[in-house]
């Protein structure tokens, strides 16, 4: 009642109800105005995170003295999106099928009491930090793969070569410490599999009842019931997973940095070499002076990332979008 | 502390659709009216034009008048937050704040609103109106626990006793009993007839048992059909409108023929 | 099922009732349907008598492959390998296809759920077998780095002298300093444009852009926010610089506070997300109820929607904030490295946990190998860091159970 006015007005013409609380008012607007406000700062720090990539990416494209040089960036790039994208690619391709199964476990295959507790632990995975998964792929993964990497290299290359003629080049060279993207891959797999894991238990847990009751009902073993009511209604959630997984593969750096030796492109995934972009980013940004072209490059490559990992999600976001109506994906 | 509403020609919207067409109304200060009729009829949203509740939905405006005693509600300048502060509201579920406790929830008016109260002044508030709607016996020494541990009666009625410590004008009831059993609903119906001594009560109600007993005047709303306006049928006195309504669809109605 | 693997008798008792003449139906059904309910049971202990026999298995075929030597990864490919095969094999003979197929995929799942806790035991393990060894040491908590730097590669191999102590003090303040800045910046940011989505916008174009580009932020690679922290300081620098605002040296965009504008850019798409969904979940009655008495909109959200939906937030702006406290790249970007403690978030750069890891990790301190003590300290500072990290995650899952909010009426 602090805001009403208790003497009564005689005079019948003056509205009692017009408010004397202009101030109260006025914090009102002004809250509503701050809370739109920060939502519009939001737009701005995006619109800068545009501008400044695509500002700064100018120099490695254009320099005063040299007029338009793309093709010297094209021609310094694309080992580095080609690295990251490999990489990224085969992370996915193994990590995935684990993922799913991972998730079908804990929907549908583990003690319903056991599951919650199995879900957070495989969640641990993820709450792990990425400079810690790099400190295991350097020190523990890397020499432990160096074995199958010399199988690979005897069986897959250096056999076919000398009796066929031809060896697979992906497993051409010598291994060495295990330092290579195939090792790098694998730690990223491992990094991604609780992501594309936990979206997919989501989606498995809300299939409707009824309709695995329904598969169950007819007869159906288990498999056949999640072929059956599962996978469908599932499918677009599961693939929006794998491609929330791409994104965080392809941004992924530190993994990489510490895993990976060597620079230029190469055939061979077995051997060092090759690289990615947030690798080549990670390593030379600090040592390379602002407003320099070496700078500009850099900050054009992280551009290019930007870009491939906002065509990863929109496509990730739109597979969903279309699927919307027929799951709970969403 | 207790004022008259009056509507004249009343439409109300949402967007471009009209939901309740052409209502005229007097409700006497110091009574009961009962606003009865199918659902969807447009009642409940008539009763949230009469303190601006309405307009928390997007869309939704009124034309028209409506006044409480001379000032109009709807009137250049005035804030709805005034109009709501005059006329409470009480709602089909109990909604105790569930983070305060009984007391902070009788309070909620006044500590909401940043007013500084002292203790004495913060007792004296909490426990008459907590007596105002039956509920302090049941309560005195629990004040401090919270509000959501009581049962749904006794929430709704902590609910009323929230709404009369600030002392509006007007008190509008939207179903208040139609969550409760039948002990609480009569407790709350014994409330509303103490309540009518100091304020306007105005309640929707689907139980027109209900509305016979509590109400002195009755509004019958019906609607043509879905997609068309909600109307104020008939505006009686109760006992009219139960025994020997004027018009045709409220005697099919009350006496249970349709809807 | 198929016909060679039923058994006579129950075959015998269902035809008998079509004369001889199997029905085609009657046929086409037993294909799916069993005769009797326990019929072809497998004994329960099956699964695991053919787990064992796959370790036992895979443990000889390993020996041999690798030439009489243990091979763990080895041995477990070959078991689980055998375990499949072998479960499907006998699964098959005794119950039919279907059943087979259901326990092969049911063994895959399985074989999935181990694959995937063998690197989690693995990082655990390494993390903490020399992490502790490396927190147990003199002065790991309580001195920074900076004994070493004075003491040069040189003197270490000519006179002999052991690399010194050294601790990570100066990284947890550093990461204690960034992340308590990227949180001041991003809570208040997100929690507004969460209210302002949820209580004010009505679905216009402007919340749906919001909405919108929030999703896109939470796909910005983390070295890709760090880029924008170095160039978006370093230009707002320069500017400072022409109108005599300040005067920082080329490169001097390097400060705790660069790290917490690019932490930032991870951390408030988290906070919208969270928040938003905390503060949808409050009961629009409640909102009701409050304005009913009178009440203003900012004090409704102030005092009623956000009490209501508190431990949410709470429990959401932890968990953001333990995504961003492990973040190594941005960092390394903008607050780079130092080898000593450093409070001025705007002067000079600053060492952080994360960062501290992979340079201890890549550039040991010391020579031959008198390195070990310096990767003894890096996994120590891994395993304060995952410490920290669960422990934040504990404590969000801590918040969000006990103070969940209590929901009105019953």
């Amino acid at each position: 009642m602090t805001t009403t006015s208790e003497p009564k007005t005689t005079d019948k013409r003056t509205n009692t109800l017009v408010s004397s609380d202009k101030a109260g008012a006025a914090v009102d607007r002004g809250f509503a105005a701050l809370a739109k406000f920060a939502g519009i700062f939001i737009l701005i720090i995006l619109a800068f995170v545009a501008l400044f990539l695509s500002w700064n990416s100018g120099g490695a494209l254009y320099q005063e003295d040299e007029g338009l040089i793309i093709g010297r960036f094209l021609n310094y790039a694309w080992p580095f999106a080609l690295g990251t994208v490999v990489v990224a690619v085969l992370a996915l391709v193994m990590s995935a099928p684990v993922a799913i199964g991972v998730a079908l476990y804990i929907s549908h295959y583990a003690p319903p009491r056991a599951s919650k507790t199995i879900g957070y632990i495989i969640d641990l995975l993820a709450a792990i930090p990425s400079v810690v998964y790099g400190a295991w792929g350097m020190f523990v993964l890397a020499p432990a793969m160096v074995p199958l990497y010399r199988w690979l290299n005897q069986w897959l290359y250096t056999w076919p070569q000398e009796n066929l003629g031809f060896g697979i080049p992906l497993f051409a060279g010598s291994p060495g410490l295990g330092q290579n993207i195939f090792t790098a891959s694998v730690v990223l797999a491992v990094m991604v599999l609780p992501i594309i894991s936990s979206v997919c238990r989501e989606i498995f847990i809300q299939t409707p009842k009824l309709h695995e009751e329904a598969a169950l009902a007819l007869g159906a073993t288990r498999w056949e019931m999640i072929k059956m009511a599962v996978f469908p209604f599932a499918r677009a959630g599961v693939i929006s997973g794998i491609m929330l997984g791409l994104g965080r593969a392809l941004g992924e750096t530190m993994a990489v940095v510490m895993v990976v030796s060597g620079l230029g492109f190469q055939w061979s995934i077995i051997s060092a070499g090759n690289s990615t972009i947030p690798r080549e980013i990670a390593l030379n940004f600090g040592e390379t002076a602002p407003n320099s072209e070496r700078w500009h490059q850099l900050i054009a490559l992280g551009l290019v990332l930007f870009i491939i990992t906002l065509i990863v999600n929109m496509i990730a976001r739109w597979i969903v979008s279309r699927h919307k109506e027929f799951s709970g994906a969403n | 502390m207790s004022k008259s509403i009056t509507a004249k020609d009343l439409n109300v919207y949402y967007g471009d659709f009209l939901a309740v067409e052409g209502v005229n109304v007097e409700i006497a200060a110091r009574s009961v009216t009962a606003f009865i009729g199918p659902s969807g009829c447009g009642k409940t949203t008539f009763l949230r034009t009469l303190n601006r509740m309405h307009e928390v939905l997007p869309g939704a405006r009124v034309e028209g008048q409506l006044l409480l005693d001379q000032d109009d509600i709807y009137g250049p300048g005035v804030d709805p937050v005034t109009v709501r502060a005059m006329v409470g509201m009480v709602f089909q579920r109990p909604n105790p704040f569930p983070t305060m406790s009984i007391r902070e929830n009788v309070l909620a008016g006044y500590k909401l609103n940043g007013a500084r109260l002292s203790r004495s002044q913060s007792d004296d508030i909490a426990e008459s109106a907590l007596r105002g709607a039956n509920l302090w016996e049941e309560v005195k020494d629990r004040l401090d626990q919270p509000g959501s541990g009581l049962s749904g009666g006794q929430q709704q009625r902590l609910c009323i006793a929230r709404t009369i410590a600030v002392k509006p004008d007007v008190i509008l009831m939207d179903e208040p009993c139609s969550a409760l059993d039948p002990i609480s609903t009569l407790a709350i119906e014994d409330l509303i007839a103490e309540l009518k001594e100091q304020f306007t009560v105005v309640i929707v109600t689907h139980n027109m048992q209900q509305a016979a007993r509590v109400s002195e005047k009755t509004a019958f709303f019906n609607i043509a059909g879905t997609g068309k306006p909600g109307k104020l049928i008939e505006y009686d006195d109760t006992a009219t409108i139960f025994n020997n309504p004027s018009n045709e669809q409220t005697e099919r109605y009350v006496s249970g023929k349709f809807g | 099922m198929s016909q060679t693997h039923t058994k006579p008798e129950t075959r015998r008792a269902s035809s008998a009732s079509s004369n001889g003449t199997p029905d085609p139906v009657e046929q086409a059904a037993q294909l799916v349907r069993p005769n009797t309910i326990a019929g072809n049971q497998l004994p329960s202990w099956f699964l695991f008598a053919t787990a064992a026999i796959g370790a036992v298995a895979g443990f000889v075929i390993s020996w041999l492959v690798t030439g009489f030597q243990i091979n763990y990864a080895l041995w477990f490919v070959f078991s689980a390998a055998v375990f499949v095969v072998v479960s499907y094999l006998i699964t098959r003979a005794k119950q039919g296809k279907r059943k087979a197929t259901d326990g092969l995929w049911r063994n895959l799942v399985y074989v999935a759920f181990v694959i995937a806790l063998i690197p989690l035991v693995s990082v655990i393990w390494s993390v903490t077998a020399d992490g502790v060894r490396g927190i147990t040491a003199a002065g790991f908590f309580t001195e920074d780095m900076s004994q070493n730097a004075s003491q040069s590669r040189e003197r270490q191999i000519h006179e002999g002298e052991r690399p010194m102590g050294g601790g990570v003090l100066h990284a947890i303040i550093g990461s204690l300093l960034i992340t308590l800045t990227a949180t001041v910046i991003s809570v208040p940011i997100g929690l507004l444009t969460s209210i302002y989505l949820v209580e004010y916008s009505r679905g216009g174009p402007l919340s749906r852009g919001i909405t919108f580009f929030v999703d896109v932020m939470t796909g910005i690679p983390s070295i890709v926010a760090g880029l924008f922290g170095a160039a978006a300081v370093q230009v707002v620098l320069s500017i400072g610089n022409q109108i005599g605002l300040w005067s920082y040296g080329p490169g001097n965009y390097r400060m705790g506070l660069t790290a917490a504008v690019a932490l930032s850019v991870l951390m408030i798409p988290v906070v919208v997300r969270t928040t938003e969904e905390m503060l949808r979940v409050v009961p629009n009655e409640l909102r009701e109820a409050s304005y009913a008495l009178g009440v203003r909109k900012w004090r409704t959200i102030l005092k009623v929607v956000i009490p209501t939906a508190i431990s949410g937030i709470a429990a959401g702006v932890t968990l953001a904030i333990a995504r961003v406290i492990g973040e190594t790249a941005p960092i390394l970007l903008t607050a780079g490295m130092l080898n000593r403690v450093n409070w001025d978030m705007l002067n000079d750069a600053m060492m952080t946990l994360p960062v501290y890891i992979y340079w201890t990790f890549t550039h040991p301190v010391g020579v031959g190998e008198l390195t070990y003590l310096s990767e003894q300290r890096a996994w120590g500072a891994a395993l304060v860091l995952i410490m920290i990290v669960m422990a934040l995650n504990l404590i969000a899952r801590i918040i969000a159970t006990i103070f969940a909010p209590k929901k009105t009426g019953r």
